[in-house]
C-alpha cells in the first residue's frame, strides 16, 4: 500500500477548500417585495451561471448563483430572497459588512464556446432570471454583435418583475417578451405562462445555428423544453440549469447527486440530452 | 515476515508501536447496545489484543476514524477562522477485509471526486491498516458476492488462534517491533456466505425507477437513517453551525454525518424537495451502492458487509433487495 506517513511528519498540507473568505458588501437594493440585490467586493474568476457558497458563520451556508460580475472592477452580484436560515439573516448585514464567501462552483453556461455568432434563445422564469442574467448582459455589451439573442421572460405577476431597468434596455435590442401568470393589461406583457408562447416564437431557419436555454423551476424547465422539442429543436440544443441543495459545492456531501452525476461537479449546467436522464 | 507469537509478545509489540501511533480496533461495550443486556461493538482505541473483538461484526464500521461522526471543520471568532489542529501521531486500524475494500470507496470520494477534501486526506495519510482474518462468515454478510471477501492491500495481516497470533508482517516499518517465531501460513479469508447476491449489470434508471417493489419500502421503511450511518460507504454528510453561548459572535462549523433516508436530505430554500416517498430513498441508496458509484469510478459501491441488515429496524434487507430487483430485471430480459 503506497503509505509516505512517517510518524511525527506532518502530511502535506493541500488546500482546505471549506474554508470561506470576508468579501465586502457594497449594497444592498430592493427589487421587489421579497427580492434583494447584493453587490460584493470580489476578484476571483467566475463565469455565467456558476454559484458560490454564502456562510453566516453559526447560521450555515447556501448556494447561490451569480446573477453579474465585473472582474475589473472587482464585484459580483447576488439576487437574493428571505427564503431560508442563512437569507433571512443576510438581510441584517449593511452595506461595509463583510459577506464570507467560497467558490465560484459548478460549470456555468458556455457562452463563447456554444452560443456565440447563433440564435440564442433565453427562456427565464421567476429568480431563473438570475443565473442567466450575467450572459444576457454579456451578449448586450458585445461588441462583436454576432450573436441573435431572443428573451422570453416569465414572471408570477406585474410586481414580481425583476431587473425592470435592464429588460428595458435589453428590449431596445433583443426580441424580448414578458409574461405574467395573472391578468394584466400592461403595455409590452403578456399574459399566461411562458410555455403559451413557445409555439410561436421564431426560431432559426437552420436548427443548427440555435441554441436554447431555459432556466426556472423545474415544472417549467421540463414543460418548456417540451414545446421546443415539438418544434423540432434537438435536445443537444436546449440548456437547463438545476437547483439542487448544493451542502459543499465540491462533490463531497452527496446531497446534490442524482443518480452518478454531482449537479455541484458536473452541473448546474446541462445540455438536455442529457439532463433528461437526471430524474429523482 | 510470518511469524507466530503468543498474545502478551503480541501486545509488547502494540505497546512499541503506541509510542508512535494510536490503535483502532472493535471492540465490545458491554451492555451499551439498543436492547437491554446486549453489547455494542464499536471501533475504540486499544492497548492490547484482548480488547479486540473478533468473535462479532462492529455495529458500526472503521470509517468513523477517518471520517467521523462529527468532526469541527474551523472555530469563528467574527472574521477569524481557526481549523483544529490533529495530533502527531499515525493511526493503526484494525479491520477486516470488506471494510478494508470499503476505505478504498471512501478514498474515492474525499481523496478524488475533483476536489480533496482536507480534513480527510490529513488523518488518512497516516493510516496504516492491520487485517484480522476473518475465517467464518457472520450473519448478513455477502462479500463473496460482492468480490471484497479477500484482499492483500494491507500493511499487517493477522490470523487469532486461541492463545497465539499468526502475524504477517508487510511493512517494513514493523517489522522490528514484533518478535516470533518464523512460520508459514495465510491470513484467513471468507470463501462463502450464506447469503448470495446477484448483482444486476448495467441497469439504467428508467428501467428500474417505477418498480412496483420499492413501494413495499414506502411502509416498511420508517427513515431513520441507521443503515446509512452504519454503512462503511456511505459518505455523505452535512454542516452544522453553532455558536457559543457566552457570545454568539464565536463558535464553530462541524460536519457530520447525513443520510439520503432520513427527511430533509434534499430540502431546498424555498420548500422545494425530492423524493419524498421512503420507498424512492431505498430506490436511490439501492441505485448508488449497486449501479451509480460503478458507473462513476467502475466497481461496485457495496462491499457486502450486511452492517444495513443488521440494524435495520423494521428488519429490511439489502441483499434480498438487490436479488429481488434482480429477478424482476431478468424476467423483463425474458
Amino acid at each position: 500500500m503506497n503509505n509516505t506517513y512517517i510518524p511525527g511528519n506532518p502530511y502535506t498540507p493541500i488546500e482546505n477548500v471549506y474554508l470561506p473568505k470576508g468579501y465586502k458588501l457594497i449594497s444592498l437594493n430592493k427589487l421587489t417585495e421579497i427580492e434583494w440585490l447584493f453587490r460584493v467586493e470580489y476578484d476571483q474568476e467566475v463565469t455565467f451561471g456558476q454559484f458560490i457558497e454564502i456562510s453566516i458563520p453559526r447560521v450555515g451556508e447556501a448556494p447561490l448563483s451569480v446573477t453579474q460580475f465585473n472582474k475589473e472592477e472587482g464585484w459580483i452580484e447576488f439576487l437574493i430572497r428571505k427564503v431560508g436560515k442563512v437569507t433571512d439573516c443576510l438581510f441584517d448585514l449593511k452595506a461595509g459588512d463583510l459577506m464570507f464567501l467560497r467558490g465560484p462552483y459548478g460549470n456555468g453556461f458556455p457562452a463563447e464556446e456554444e452560443y456565440r455568432g447563433k440564435h440564442l434563445i433565453i427562456v427565464a422564469g421567476g429568480s431563473g432570471l438570475a443565473p442567466v442574467r450575467s450572459m444576457i448582459n454579456h451578449f448586450y455589451n458585445d461588441e462583436a454583435n454576432d450573436t441573435k439573442v431572443d428573451l422570453l421572460l416569465g414572471f408570477k405577476d406585474y410586481d414580481s418583475i425583476i431587473f425592470k431597468d435592464e429588460i428595458k434596455q435589453w428590449k431596445e435590442k433583443f426580441n424580448t417578451l414578458i409574461t405574467v401568470d395573472n391578468s394584466c393589461s400592461l403595455d409590452g406583457v403578456c399574459e399566461g405562462l411562458v410555455t403559451k408562447y413557445i409555439p410561436d416564437l421564431e426560431l432559426a431557419d437552420d436548427i443548427a445555428d440555435m441554441e436554447v436555454v431555459i432556466v426556472g423551476p423545474p415544472v417549467m424547465m421540463k414543460y418548456s423544453a417540451m414545446e421546443f422539442l415539438s418544434r423540432g429543436v434537438p435536445k443537444e440544443k436546449i440548456w437547463v440549469s438545476f437547483e439542487r441543495k448544493m451542502s459543499c459545492g465540491v462533490g463531497k456531501c452527496g446531497h446534490c447527486k442524482i443518480d452518478e452525476t454531482y449537479i455541484c461537479l458536473e452541473g448546474p449546467v446541462f445540455r438536455y440530452d442529457e439532463a433528461e436522464k437526471l430524474v429523482d | 515476515m510470518k511469524i507466530s507469537l503468543d498474545k502478551t509478545s503480541f501486545d509488547e509489540g502494540l505497546g512499541l508501536l503506541k509510542e508512535n501511533y494510536r490503535i483502532f480496533a472493535p471492540k465490545v461495550f458491554a451492555g451499551e447496545g439498543r436492547f437491554s443486556d446486549t453489547d455494542l461493538v464499536k471501533y475504540s482505541e486499544i492497548d492490547s489484543i484482548e480488547e479486540i473483538c473478533f468473535d462479532k461484526k462492529s455495529e458500526f464500521s472503521p470509517k468513523e476514524v477517518m471520517l467521523p461522526i462529527t468532526q469541527t471543520m474551523f472555530y469563528f471568532t467574527e472574521k477569524e477562522f481557526k481549523v483544529p489542529d490533529i495530533d502527531d501521531k499515525g493511526i493503526i486500524v484494525f479491520l477486516r477485509s470488506c471494510d478494508l475494500h470499503s476505505v478504498k470507496r471512501v478514498d474515492e470520494i474525499y481523496l478524488r471526486n475533483k476536489y480533496q477534501d482536507m480534513y480527510y486526506k490529513r488523518i488518512r495519510d497516516k493510516v496504516k491498516f492491520v487485517v484480522m482474518g476473518c475465517p467464518t462468515s457472520f450473519e448478513n454478510c455477502f462479500c463473496v458476492s460482492m468480490g471484497t471477501n479477500k484482499t492483500d492491500d494491507y500493511h499487517m495481516g493477522l490470523n487469532l488462534n486461541n492463545d497465539s497470533v499468526e502475524l504477517y508482517i508487510k511493512e517494513d516499518e514493523f517489522k522490528g517491533v514484533f518478535s516470533g517465531e518464523e512460520d508459514e501460513f495465510d491470513v484467513k479469508f471468507v470463501e462463502e456466505n450464506k447469503v448470495k447476491v446477484n448483482v444486476p449489470e448495467n441497469i439504467s434508471l428508467a428501467e428500474v425507477k417505477d418498480l412496483e417493489l420499492w413501494r413495499e419500502y414506502d411502509k416498511r421503511c420508517v427513515a431513520c437513517g441507521k443503515c446509512n450511518f452504519v454503512c462503511p460507504t456511505c459518505t455523505c454528510s452535512t454542516t452544522q453551525d453553532i455558536f457559543y453561548s457566552e457570545n454568539e459572535n464565536t463558535g464553530e462549523r462541524r460536519r457530520v454525518w447525513a443520510s439520503c433516508h432520513v427527511d430533509g436530505f434534499t430540502d431546498m430554500a424555498g420548500g422545494h424537495s425530492f423524493r419524498q416517498k421512503h420507498g424512492d430513498r431505498m430506490r436511490f441508496k439501492a441505485m448508488h451502492k449497486i449501479s451509480d458509484f460503478k458507473r462513476r469510478f467502475g466497481y461496485h459501491m457495496c462491499t457486502g458487509c450486511g452492517r444495513c441488515d443488521d440494524v435495520c429496524p423494521e428488519y429490511i434487507s439489502f441483499s434480498n433487495c438487490v436479488n429481488k430487483l434482480s429477478k424482476e430485471l431478468e424476467g423483463n430480459d425474458e
